[in-house]
């Protein structure tokens, strides 16, 4: 009887929350999938019968470009977003909780102000009339008449600076939870302050790395709004081929073929991770 | 033993780099320079000027209807699952995590083309409410988040202690369970507010002609030079706003 009860009192507070996002979050990613087998009618919506076409036409070798491009920005943003997120949260995590508290303030501050201001501050910057320009010409570091802006460097930076909270803060939460007597005993042993970093303190974060790899990645793939204000034509990722079969083709089938591969390419690394934390797990269990 | 100071300095840097861009901007929303490269003299005029856009202002009011009504909906349907998640472990629980957790790793783009998907194949009109849905389903996850952090805390022998003492099970919950929980809720709830008023690739996807967010605004705004210093004074007054919304959602947390 009271188990009954329990069981009906658990399906009762969480049937909103499942229902909810069954409806608005499983049923359209399947949908996603569904559309992308579809043909397109012609005024932006989805006719009857099924197709292959628009999954064919992501066989065309003119898709590579945007696919390796996407890839090694999303591989850049990564790799410099980590490296430079592990000094910070190693910094966060050994100071005082005042100290503490008022550096997590000043990394999340700019990661929840509005993303496009955080753009345009960037377009501002980086605009032929803009400071860096002007600075970096009265230091002669650039000719009068460099453009920092509407190139491959500026989509890097930009996404690098909108990435680097996402970084920090999952590396942060780990370094809390680091001992950090590891480092003391490791530097008493005699190993010099930056070979105790690299191989014991790296090490002891490193499901607070994996988790900002993934985030950092799995969100800068599918990144299309920085291409689009501060990236030249040829600086387009595959968000962008989204957004335009979209918006500008009104070809939705098309778009959901674009946005299945995404998807694929976003859920295959983490099970990856998935898989491979079960197996360490198991592994550390031994 | 001497420690490094090559964390310190470098933090240092990553701060500066975090704010540089976002100094530039405010300071040269009193900039009387068009393009900020030089300082031409202070001027209230790109202030002014907003004052006047009453494009923007309108857009403001579209975008705290949804914020405030998706936050609400999202602190109610992310307190509960957070509740559930916590109080039971079945396998129910772990498709409910699984559930909750993906959105917050779902690219932007694909939440928002795979909602426009969801609303073109039933033939709704995308406008206010199609907003509403998309924002209270990522803000459900990080409420979700930020509350079962909160319960984690919880001592849960106080439960116990009130049933013991002879509260009715729902009197607990009601004077015991809620208000030590409120803060965690309040500050999921404002975590939602921040995440819905900056929201852009989402909305993008699933808005209507007429109706316009303030991002919306902004990105249109980004895209003729003529408004371009108007935006700085824009910036400043929402960064400002999330610095005292942050600090609060800080101090509602670390009340124990």
């Amino acid at each position: 009887m009271r188990g009954a009860r329990h069981r009906s009192g658990e399906w009762l507070i969480t049937l909103p929350s499942l229902a909810w996002l069954g409806v608005f979050f499983v049923i359209p990613a399947a949908l996603v999938v569904v559309t992308a087998f579809r043909p397109a009618d012609l005024h932006g919506g989805v006719a009857a019968g099924w197709t292959l076409e628009n999954i064919e036409t992501l066989r065309d070798p003119a898709w590579l470009p945007i696919l390796w491009r996407t890839l090694w920005l999303s591989a850049a943003t990564t790799v410099v977003c980590v490296a430079l997120a592990l000094p910070v949260a190693f910094q966060m995590a050994r100071v005082g909780p005042r100290l503490r508290q008022f550096l997590l303030l000043l990394v999340v501050v700019p990661f929840l102000s509005n993303f496009l201001i955080r753009i345009f501050a960037w377009k501002s910057l980086l605009h032929p009339e803009g400071v860096l320009t002007k600075v970096l010409v009265s230091l002669h570091l650039a000719p009068e008449d460099a453009l920092l802006l509407n190139n491959a460097g500026a989509v890097l930076l930009v996404m690098i600076y909108t990435q680097l909270p996402f970084a920090i803060l999952p590396l942060y939460a780990a370094a809390e939870k680091f001992d950090f007597h590891l480092l003391d005993a490791a530097r008493d042993l005699g190993a010099g302050p930056c070979r105790a970093f690299m191989k014991v303190f790296v090490p002891g974060v490193r499901r607070g790395i994996l988790s900002a790899v993934v985030m950092v990645f799995v969100c800068s793939l599918g990144q299309y709004v920085i291409p689009q204000f501060v990236g030249g034509a040829s600086d387009e990722m595959l968000g962008n081929k989204i957004q335009q079969r979209v918006f500008a083709d009104r070809n939705l089938p098309q778009a959901s073929a674009l946005a299945a591969a995404l998807m694929a390419a976003v859920l295959l690394p983490m099970l990856v991770v998935a898989a491979w934390q079960r197996f360490g797990r198991k592994e550390g269990a031994a | 033993m001497k420690r490094s100071r090559v964390p310190a300095l470098l933090t240092l840097g990553v701060i500066a780099f975090l704010f540089a861009p976002l100094v530039v901007l405010v300071v040269n929303s009193f900039n009387a320079s068009r393009f900020g490269g030089e300082w031409d003299g202070f001027t209230w005029g790109w202030y002014e000027k907003l004052w006047e856009a009453d494009e923007v202002w309108e857009s403001l009011g579209v975008t705290l209807k949804i914020a405030l009504s998706a936050s609400l909906a999202s602190m109610l349907l992310g307190t509960l699952a957070a509740c559930a998640l916590h109080g039971f472990r079945s396998w129910l629980q772990g498709v409910h995590s699984m559930l909750v957790t993906l959105p917050l790793v779902m690219p932007d783009i694909l939440m928002g083309m795979s909602l426009l998907a969801l609303f073109v194949v039933t033939g709704v009109e995308t406008g206010l409410a199609t907003i509403w849905i998309a924002h209270v389903t990522f803000c459900l996850s990080f409420v979700t988040m930020v509350v079962l952090g909160r319960l984690q805390d919880f001592d849960f022998t106080l439960l116990d202690a009130a049933r013991d003492l002879g509260a009715t099970r729902a009197q607990a919950v009601r004077k015991i369970l809620l208000p030590l929980l409120l803060p965690g809720v309040l500050a999921g709830g404002l975590l939602a507010f921040t995440l819905s008023v900056d929201d852009y690739v989402i909305t993008f996807f699933v808005s209507g002609p007429g109706t316009t967010t303030l991002p919306l605004r902004v990105a249109s705004m980004m895209r003729t030079s003529r408004s371009l210093p108007v935006i700085n004074a824009l910036s400043t007054l929402l960064i400002a706003g999330t610095f005292l919304i942050a600090a609060l959602s800080f101090r509602l947390q670390r009340r124990a």
